[in-house]
């Protein structure tokens, strides 16, 4: 069971988070083709950050509880230890070697029987898609498992008269959405400034004891549907993109000098809005 | 082995505002090429209210038939009604392919379905091949965009897959063109309609379009080190009569909206000329703009990867290089 804190009145949030590379040590296996994930310096996914801080303003806002969920190797605690460090209360891994190259049908049914097992809740909180995968399936698959309402692109989440308002950014402006509780909502990247671990934080997490793990098999999963055997798509082959140098004109030396020569040369070769 | 009697493309039809998207009319287009190839036929879904007249646009676009299901509740995209209208009808006709316009409304809706049928879907596709076994080959970038992985959905049907925004060319209307428009029926329950669009804010500035439609972009990078410097982009962009966009970085650090960024988590973009000031052309930048008639980069380090890409830069400090160019374009006289 996980670690219950004390009875809260507010809502019960489950926030989902990834642990990815980081952004700038994306490295592809020359041989593989695959993802370096072994050695690699990585953080809690960008806009499930976001999603952190969503969830830790409602909570300010309302009180209430977070628990913070992730699918994933023993390492993934690190991230699951920096949310709680945030203020999150309580920590659930889900990991299983069953559950490795799983693509986001898996997963999604692996996230759903996992919260499923944490119980009743009225929020679970995604970001919007990862950075390592970006492909923003599975929050709203989770969302069509539990039969829940979502709303997704979030950049704004507030809780008012009992029901969830989402203001979602889409392609010709912002949409409020209002659905009732327990739903699923994602937020976007950079739609809030997640906060830093408090000293406080990191000292409950030093005490340790609030991150419970589960298996597969404690979720009720069959090993035969998770995976890459239970995933309906498998990555057939990746072609690198080389792209090729354009080896353009560049100029080098004091700007009084390559100011004009670069002018000169945009202007010779008839450059639009030069 | 996949289900034999799946079989036909399908693509959603997302009508907004009374108007058939861009995004939609793309796939559109698409999916008819791979319907001829695999010599089956199109057929679209279109949930709305009143939009016969748009299913029939989608017709002269190039679709066979639109399973149009009807209710004013269905006026605007909302998840779970959108989804049960999917689903119902995927298991009820069994198309082998559906594709999904990537709309933050459709890659949603994707994500939904595929979870509620247990099928496979990639997220935005850019390019698709059909194989020798009669699978579809979902190509999309990975890892940052230096890559690009195929996807194969072997043995579950529907295959489905989010088509990127602007990547595929529009289908062209045939005025006259025939076809057949199917009306469904979906048994909703109350539960279906819980959610509600209490408000909707048409972005005045609407500058993602205006940044994807640019003839001239100039974006902006971590080398500028703060929000005021990031002022000099905007002159820049002023003069050459440029959108100004930005790096993930730049966002990030909070100086510019979210909505001006370009790179794989942002806005793909393909301007005549896109200037890339104080951006060191991470791969995930890269992804966004690579696509650029012309690139020109200004960067304090000769080794930045932006050089490689670029067709004319300068390397220096672009705190002394953007006035000065500023001045030199304006010419003589200010």
């Amino acid at each position: 069971m996980i670690p219950q804190p004390a009875p809260a009145k507010g809502p019960k949030m489950v926030v989902c988070i990834k642990q990815v590379p980081k952004a700038q040590e994306i490295q592809v296996d020359p041989v593989t083709h695959t993802l370096k994930r072994v050695g690699v310096p990585s953080e809690i996914n960008p806009p499930d950050r976001h999603a952190l801080e969503v969830a830790l303003e409602l909570k300010d806002k309302h009180g209430g509880e977070i628990i913070a969920l992730t699918m994933g190797p023993t390492v993934f605690i690190q991230s699951l230890e920096r949310a709680m460090a945030m203020g999150v209360d309580s920590a659930v891994l889900l990991s299983d070697r069953a559950l490795g190259g799983s693509d986001t049908e898996p997963t999604g049914v692996a996230l759903s029987e996992a919260i499923r097992k944490i119980g009743k809740f009225d929020i679970i909180l995604c970001g919007e898609e990862t950075t390592d995968s970006s492909t923003g399936h599975v929050g709203p698959g989770i969302a069509g498992h539990l039969d829940l309402p979502q709303i997704t692109y979030c950049i704004d989440v507030q809780i008012a008269d009992g029901k969830v308002r989402g203001k979602r950014a889409v392609e010709d402006g912002f949409e409020i959405w209002e659905c009732p509780m327990p739903c699923l909502v994602t937020v976007n990247f950079g739609c809030n400034k997640p906060r830093e671990p408090s000293l406080s934080g990191k000292i409950r997490v030093k005490r340790g004891g609030l991150v419970t793990q589960w298996s597969a098999a404690d979720v009720g999963l069959a090993p035969e549907k998770l995976g890459l055997k239970g995933s309906p798509t498998v990555v057939n082959r990746v072609d690198t993109v080389v792209l090729p140098a354009r080896g353009g004109k560049i100029f080098k030396g004091e700007p009084s000098q390559t100011v004009p020569e670069l002018v000169k040369a945009l202007r010779n070769d008839k450059i639009a809005g030069v | 082995m996949p289900p034999p009697e799946s079989k036909g493309i399908w693509v959603f039809l997302e009508q907004r505002r009374g108007r058939l998207r861009d995004v939609s009319i793309q796939i559109i287009g698409e999916g008819r090429r791979i319907a001829d190839e695999l010599k089956v036929p199109l057929s679209g879904v279109m949930p709305g209210w009143k939009t016969e007249g748009i299913a029939r646009e989608a017709v002269e676009y190039g679709v066979d038939k639109v399973y149009l299901v009807e209710d004013q509740r269905l006026e605007n995209y909302l998840s779970r009604p959108y989804a049960k209208v999917m689903v119902t009808l995927i298991r009820k006709h069994k198309p082998e392919v559906v594709l999904y316009g990537a709309s933050k409304n459709g890659r949603e809706l994707g994500g939904r379905v595929h979870a509620i049928i247990e099928t496979g879907l990639a997220a935005d596709c850019v390019k698709f091949e059909v194989t020798k076994e009669r699978n579809l080959d979902m190509i999309r970038p990975a890892y940052g965009g230096r890559s690009l992985a195929h996807i194969i959905c072997a043995n579950h049907r529907p295959q489905m897959a989010s088509a990127r925004a602007n990547v595929f060319k529009r289908a062209t209307k045939t005025a006259g063109r025939e076809g057949d428009i199917v009306r469904e029926k979906v048994d909703f329950q109350d539960g279906d309609f819980d959610t509600k669009i209490i408000q909707f804010v048409e972005s005045a500035a609407h500058e993602g379009a205006k940044l994807e439609e640019a003839k001239v972009v100039v974006a902006g990078g971590y080398g500028l080190r703060n929000q005021a410097n990031f002022k000099m982009v905007g002159d820049l962009a002023k003069l050459v009569g440029g959108s100004v966009a930005a790096s993930r970085k730049a966002v990030d650090a909070g100086w510019v909206a979210k909505e001006y960024q370009v790179g794989q988590t942002g806005k793909t973009v393909r301007p005549e000329v896109y200037w890339a000031i104080g951006i060191s052309g991470a791969v995930q930048h890269l992804a966004g703009m690579q696509e650029s008639s012309k690139i020109i980069a200004i960067n304090s380090d000769p080794n930045a990867a932006i050089f490689e890409m670029a067709d004319y830069g300068i390397v220096g400090d672009l705190f002394h290089v953007v006035p000065e160019l500023v001045k030199a374009l304006r010419g003589p006289g200010h």
